[in-house]
């Protein structure tokens, strides 16, 4: 029912007619360029509206940049034949986009490159600070909780403790479980080449609890719970719960990170264990089915494989690895700023940056265990 | 640019919307013709938001019909339905700004996905449409997690206006804003559907807004439109509700 809008020369001007609407713009764009661009004789230019019968602000916008172009081109112009109505919509078009547009500023494509460089790495540099940040802060309320007990959140650490510990072991289970098949599937498929079956035992015994174990539970806690730490407390802080806490004169970190933070710690090498044991079992059961090594054989050889002090190496190591999961992903959720994409910016360097902690702490307690000779 | 006529662009009938076991709207009836601007006000969870909700499609209905246009939304084809949701512009209560797009870009948003124009006429309706809901340039390179609340609405709006609709739903645009904020906000509600020929439907506690921008007012009590008229009638009205609402204290102090 709209009327294809038009722009046509007369002899005193232009002349408009039509529906000057938002469903017409791009073909009025075309006309209003082509009128604006065209050298005209005279001193004047009427343009003639009386035959518009819709205008919006995309038509009444694109009349005022054609008279904007007849103007610096040296021109007076008129309107004619508007309807009341319009009025209104024309002069407040008039009074719009005045100001000189100020082009964002440009850099060159090499210096761009330079400038992103030197501020990944004082990213880096500020990220370990705001880590060791966070470790001062929580070492500071967990003092101040140690004076005084009664302040400890017991309730929300029991609630995390249900959600990181408990509701984790199902997962934790099956996949280390799969991963002790593994490695003794693995071991005795080339093992078996030298005759050295037995031996598989032997690596499966040590690497599942000294490495394998550990680094495996981790990993899988840093995907699970940390990143719901970071999405938690990034949500909270979006939406000024963070602050409305702070106002009440409550410590963020007593109340939302040490409950969390205490909760890893307890619960990571409660998982590890669980873990390790799973992978133990799985490997034993690979051992037998596939490589035809009876479990008595296999629980003979593993006593004498393995020491207290495997064991203590892999479960000394666990809590370490939460606190450093529960530090980053809490110093990642309380830098959340304001947009849904810094929510999950921060959700991803919480998991990337623990895993890759995960692995260099996992090589220094590695250098650090073998100079004590553990 | 028609006047308050008689035409509905707005015409539901027996609309019942519940949750579970909740029944939030039971045969509810209403008009909202063309060119008027509509006050629907209702006690908080009496299910003002959720009629709007019902009515641009966000929830669903248990029965009735919704004409809007004169087009029965549950019989229009997906090309139908997109014309339509093109001809209405909808303020959101807390503004529902994109956070990871400036305000330049929220208001380009909707021209981009819709629209195929140049870049620069682009740029300059968006700016143009900042300037019209009152805001300067400056703010169109911000995040709108830098926005103060009165600054959120109006970009919120200037978005909602981005491709001319012919209707425009506010949800409580002047909620969170101060008094001389909201007066001032009623104002380019006014202004600018005087200029742009808007058929506006605001949901509203506000009673400074009811009687100084509405042509109408629908009252939401009992889980229907219980009264609809001009102020007058709203005045005039026996129903409990209505009368505490109206002609309660703060009411006085609103009618000065």
């Amino acid at each position: 029912m709209t009327v294809k809008p038009t722009l046509d020369e007369t002899l005193s001007g232009l002349a408009a007619a039509g529906a000057w609407t938002v469903d017409h713009a791009h073909e009025l764009e075309p006309l209003v360029e082509a009128a604006s661009d065209k050298r005209r004789p005279g001193r004047r230019v009427l343009i003639d509206v009386g035959r518009v019968d819709q205008l919006d602000t995309f038509g009444a916008w694109l009349i005022e940049r054609l008279m904007r172009a007849c103007r610096s081109a040296g021109l007076d112009t008129a309107i004619a034949g508007l309807p009341d109505n319009y009025h209104g919509l024309l002069k407040e078009m008039h009074d719009v986009n005045r100001r000189p547009q100020q082009a964002a500023p440009r850099f060159a494509r090499m210096s761009n490159v330079l400038a992103n460089l030197g501020r990944a790495v004082g990213g880096t540099a500020s990220d370990l600070l705001w880590i060791v940040d966070m470790l001062g802060e929580t070492a500071v309320a967990l003092l101040r909780t140690l004076v005084r007990p009664s302040t400890f959140r017991f309730t929300s650490f029991v609630h995390h403790i249900d959600r990181v510990g408990l509701q984790a072991v199902p997962i934790i289970l099956l996949i280390t479980f799969l991963l002790g098949c593994i490695i003794a599937q693995q071991g005795i498929f080339h093992f078996r080449r030298f005759g050295a079956e037995l031996y598989v035992i032997d690596m499966i015994g040590i690497l599942v609890l000294r490495e394998v174990g550990v680094i495996m539970v981790s990993v899988m806690v840093a995907g699970r719970s940390g990143s719901a730490y970071t999405a938690e407390l990034g949500s909270m802080q979006m939406r000024e719960e963070v602050d409305a806490l702070r106002t009440m004169g409550f410590a963020p970190v007593d109340v939302l990170v040490l409950p969390r933070l205490i909760a890893l710690v307890v619960a990571l090498p409660i998982l590890t264990f669980l873990g390790s044991m799973a992978a133990l079992y799985g490997g034993g059961l690979v051992c037998w089915l596939y490589g035809g090594i009876n479990p008595e054989i296999f629980i003979s050889r593993l006593k004498d494989a393995i020491s207290l002090t495997h064991f203590a190496v892999g479960m000394i190591k666990a809590p370490f690895m939460a606190l450093i999961i529960g530090l980053v992903a809490c110093a990642e959720g309380l830098r959340v700023k304001g947009s849904a994409e810094s929510l999950g910016l921060h959700t991803t360097a919480s998991v990337v940056k623990s895993v890759f902690l995960v692995i260099v702490f996992d090589g220094l307690f590695a250098m650090f265990f073998a100079a004590i000779g553990m | 640019m028609t006047q308050a006529g008689h035409e509905a662009v707005i015409r539901v009938r027996n609309l019942v919307v519940g949750f579970d076991r909740v029944t939030v709207l039971d045969r509810l009836s209403l008009d909202v013709f063309r060119g008027e601007i509509l006050g629907f006000v209702g006690g908080s969870g009496a299910g003002k938001s959720v009629l709007m909700r019902t009515i641009i499609g966000l929830l669903p209905k248990r029965a009735g019909t919704i004409e809007v246009f004169g087009v029965n939304l549950d019989e229009a084809g997906e090309k139908q339905r997109r014309a339509t949701e093109r001809r209405w512009g909808i303020l959101f209560q807390q503004g529902a700004l994109f956070s990871s797009l400036t305000v330049r870009q929220n208001v380009q948003f909707p021209m981009r996905e819709y629209l195929h124009l140049s870049s620069r006429l682009i740029e300059e309706i968006a700016l143009a449409k900042l300037e019209m809901v009152g805001l300067t340039t400056d703010v169109a390179d911000k995040f709108p997690s830098e926005l103060s609340g009165g600054m959120t609405k109006r970009v919120a709006l200037a978005r909602a206006l981005a491709l001319d609709p012919e209707i425009v739903f506010l949800d409580e645009p002047t909620s969170g804003l101060d008094p001389i904020g909201a007066g001032a906000f009623d104002d380019l509600i006014r202004t600018l559907q005087h200029t742009l020929g808007l058929t506006v439907f605001m949901v509203t506690h506000d009673l400074d807004s009811l009687h100084t921008v509405c042509d109408r007012i629908a009252v939401l009590a009992d889980r229907r439109v219980v009264v609809d008229g001009p102020i007058a009638r709203m005045l005039a009205s026996d129903h409990p509700w209505v009368k505490d609402y109206f002609r309660g204290k703060r009411a006085r102090a609103a009618a000065g």
